[in-house]
């Protein structure tokens, strides 16, 4: 059934379609609207949902939830998940299955969420939704890898998905049942010798005898830490997922991620329909990087040209990814509202185009 | 182990066993008079005393009580230094039926974790919080918490926490208590064998009022640190009462309960 | 000289304590008395006499939980 939503709204019942019985947030401009409609909707769920005194503490009882086997989910814009970092590396290394919503101010974001704030060898899986559509599915598909990994799974938004409303479908999708959780603490086990230790130093509980004390059941700091990286190793081999057009016979590829990337992509198309030889190419998990679907996508490229509004930060896995086969050049940058929460005249298709233009005729391709 | 004296233990019962069930080992790497160790004991005790051995959740936060993470027979989430009140509060919520308590240090709680403890605390979440004050960060060798009484000399205050450049302590149970959704408040020391017995009440009580879902509780306990201290290990009891004992006096401070 | 009544007694885990003699002050009768002796980490540690009433005051406050008290179902003179 579709209906008509306001993007925060659609993403929270995606959310509670996927399973998400705890959430916890501190209102902050454009992501409050997630946290309004978690607490309208995840009571009648079954759920919780705590208004936290600060970011810090959302973060603090959604990992406590998790550690119960719940699946849980946080968010803020960028500057409050800032404040989060510290537990998002920590919730990593616990392997706890966090999902975190940012609704980002622009796009400047994009190393915070790519290359983690935190301390530490960590990364979240990263899935940057271009339309409340498809958001619908990847916030669903965030719990499922969640789950399947461990690990945390960032939505990254932005105002225009928070705000927007367009008709969408909520219905649940079917991921197959999700994993068992043995290491979930219930209390259960208190007692026996074999009670649960939640934790992101990789210690384990110490159940062997023995004259000197025995050991822990842990690995250890050392290979905890390494196994955790290895896992990560693992995720960036299976996970990474891209969208490409035109980029088989394209001379000038863009590339785009997020809310913006529609309005890249709807110029490529009426460029393209004009007989212009452009390419377009989405990365959609941010992390893993889709590295070798970007390379594929510009081996044929005289330019690749990345639109993002910052100041230029997914321009170096591109980069990474094109490995100097073609000149690499930035046509987006930092535009904001007055607010500076929302859009700024750089979204715009007229606009957009034009520096498309112009980087097509630097590349002196033929019309 | 000794031969016992004066008899024989099988024509004798045994009256308090070495270790609480509920600890895995012994062992563990704190200094020799630490009061910390002490106050797991009753800690486990209570536990089990109240049948809910099976029925229990702790989070634990960062300080040199930390080692008991691996050792404490109950299911146990280790939480960040000052976060174990929030994380306690996300287990409390999804497993409304547990008995659900927080381990931390007065650096953990006092300091870095102030917001959350007093926040915990005021939403009345049905949590209970132990404070173990011995008025340093033992684990990192001694320094300044925020709950160090003036005139107390650490690693960081060599000639005496002052006033005029460090500030004034925090009595962090008295702030507690004048919230509306703190039910159980108690400050209690573990320096002298009746003060052991007496704080063992205090955390029952916290426990009961938990489990009849009043609100939030939270127990202090003042602990002995020699090495924090700097002093010979037989002093820590004597400086405990009469130096921390004096500023964070001891005392049910809300919610006296009939025990 | 009358011997003292012993009541109970502790068992002490030699090895296991650090010598903080926490337990000395903490028994009433005043029945334990530290080592002359050290243990394998270097530690004098606790010796019972004569007069032990099973209390568990020492159980209480020992650190290592090196202690265990028990109380004589009669109670006993030293001969």
């Amino acid at each position: 059934m579709t209906e008509l939503m306001e993007g925060s709204e659609a993403m929270a019942s995606a959310a509670i379609s996927a399973g998400c019985r705890f959430f916890a947030g501190y209102p902050m401009t454009p992501f409050t609207e997630l946290l309004e409609h978690f607490a309208k909707r995840l009571p009648p769920a079954g759920g919780v949902c705590v208004n936290a005194e600060s970011e810090l503490e959302a973060v603090g009882m959604a990992w406590g939830a998790l550690a119960t086997g719940a699946r849980a989910a946080t968010g803020s814009t960028g500057q409050g998940l800032s404040l989060m970092q510290e537990s998002f590396s920590e919730i990593t290394l616990a392997e706890l299955p966090l999902v975190i919503f940012n609704m980002a101010r622009g796009q400047g974001d994009y190393f915070q969420s790519t290359r983690g704030g935190g301390h530490g060898d960590y990364r979240h899986v990263v899935l940057a939704p271009i339309d409340l559509a498809e958001a619908v599915e990847l916030v669903q598909l965030a719990f499922h890898l969640a789950d399947v990994w461990r690990n945390p799974v960032l939505i990254h938004g932005d105002y225009l998905l928070a705000h927007l409303a367009e008709s969408v479908s909520v219905e649940p999708i079917d991921f197959g049942p999700p994993p068992a959780k043995g290491w979930a603490v219930d209390g259960e086990l208190g007692g026996t010798g074999l009670s649960r230790l939640v934790s992101p130093l990789g210690l384990g509980k110490h159940r062997t005898g023995g004259s000197d004390g025995g050991g822990s059941d842990g690995p250890g700091i050392e290979a905890h830490l390494q196994a955790v990286a290895a896992k990560l190793e693992r995720i960036t081999m299976a996970e990474a997922r891209c969208e490409t057009r035109y980029c088989d016979d394209a001379s000038v590829v863009i590339a785009a991620f997020g809310v913006p990337a529609k309005f890249v992509r709807y110029v490529v198309e009426q460029l393209r329909a004009e007989g212009q030889s452009v390419g377009f190419v989405r990365p959609i998990t941010l992390w893993p990087f889709p590295t070798e679907a970007v390379a594929a996508a510009c081996a044929g490229a005289r330019t690749v040209a990345v639109f993002e509004i910052n100041a230029g930060q997914m321009i170096d896995d591109v980069r990474l990814a094109v490995l100097g086969q073609a000149p690499v050049v930035g046509i987006g940058g930092i535009s904001t509202d007055h607010s500076g929460f929302g859009v700024g005249a750089l979204l715009d298709v007229e606009l957009i185009r034009s520096r498309i233009e112009a980087v097509l005729s630097a590349a002196e391709v033929p019309a | 182990m000794t031969e016992p004296v004066g008899g024989r233990l099988s024509d004798a019962r045994l009256v308090a066993p070495d270790k609480p069930d509920l600890l895995l080992t012994t062992e563990h790497n704190l200094c020799p008079g630490c009061g910390e160790p002490l106050a797991i004991r009753i800690l486990l005790e209570a536990i089990a005393e109240l049948g809910q051995v099976t029925n229990t959740v702790g989070v634990a936060g960062i300080g040199c009580y930390t080692a008991f993470s691996a050792s404490l027979d109950v299911d146990l989430v280790q939480a960040l230094h000052g976060r174990a009140p929030s994380v306690a509060t996300g287990v409390k919520r999804m497993l409304p039926d547990r008995l659900v308590f927080t381990l931390q240090g007065d650096g953990d709680m006092v300091n870095e974790g102030l917001q959350e403890v007093l926040h915990t605390a005021a939403r009345g979440e049905r949590v209970t919080c132990i404070l173990l004050n011995n008025g340093v960060f033992g684990e990192t060798g001694g320094h300044m918490t925020a709950a160090t009484v003036l005139g107390q000399r650490t690693k960081n205050t060599l000639e005496g926490r002052n006033s005029e450049y460090h500030g004034f302590p925090i009595r962090v149970a008295d702030l507690i208590a004048q919230l509306d959704g703190a039910v159980y408040v108690a400050r209690g020391s573990v320096h002298a064998a009746g003060a052991v017995a007496r704080t063992k009440k205090m955390i029952l009580r916290a426990f009961e009022s938990q489990l009849a879902g009043a609100g939030f509780s939270l127990v202090e306990i003042l602990t002995m640190c020699p090495t924090g201290w700097f002093i010979p290990t037989v002093e820590g009891p004597e400086y405990l009462d009469g130096t921390l004992g004096q500023v964070h006096t001891m005392g049910e401070l809300k919610g006296r309960a009939e025990r | 000289m009358t011997s003292p009544l012993t009541r109970g007694t502790v068992t002490i885990a030699v090895e296991a304590c650090k010598g903080c003699e926490l337990c000395i002050d903490a028994c009433p009768p005043r029945v334990l008395t530290m080592s002359t002796a050290v243990n394998g980490l270097g530690y004098r540690y606790p010796e019972l006499h004569a007069g032990c009433t099973g209390c568990a005051a020492c159980v209480l406050v020992c650190p290592d939980f090196c202690l265990g008290a028990w109380r004589y179902e009669q109670p006993v003179t030293e001969p």
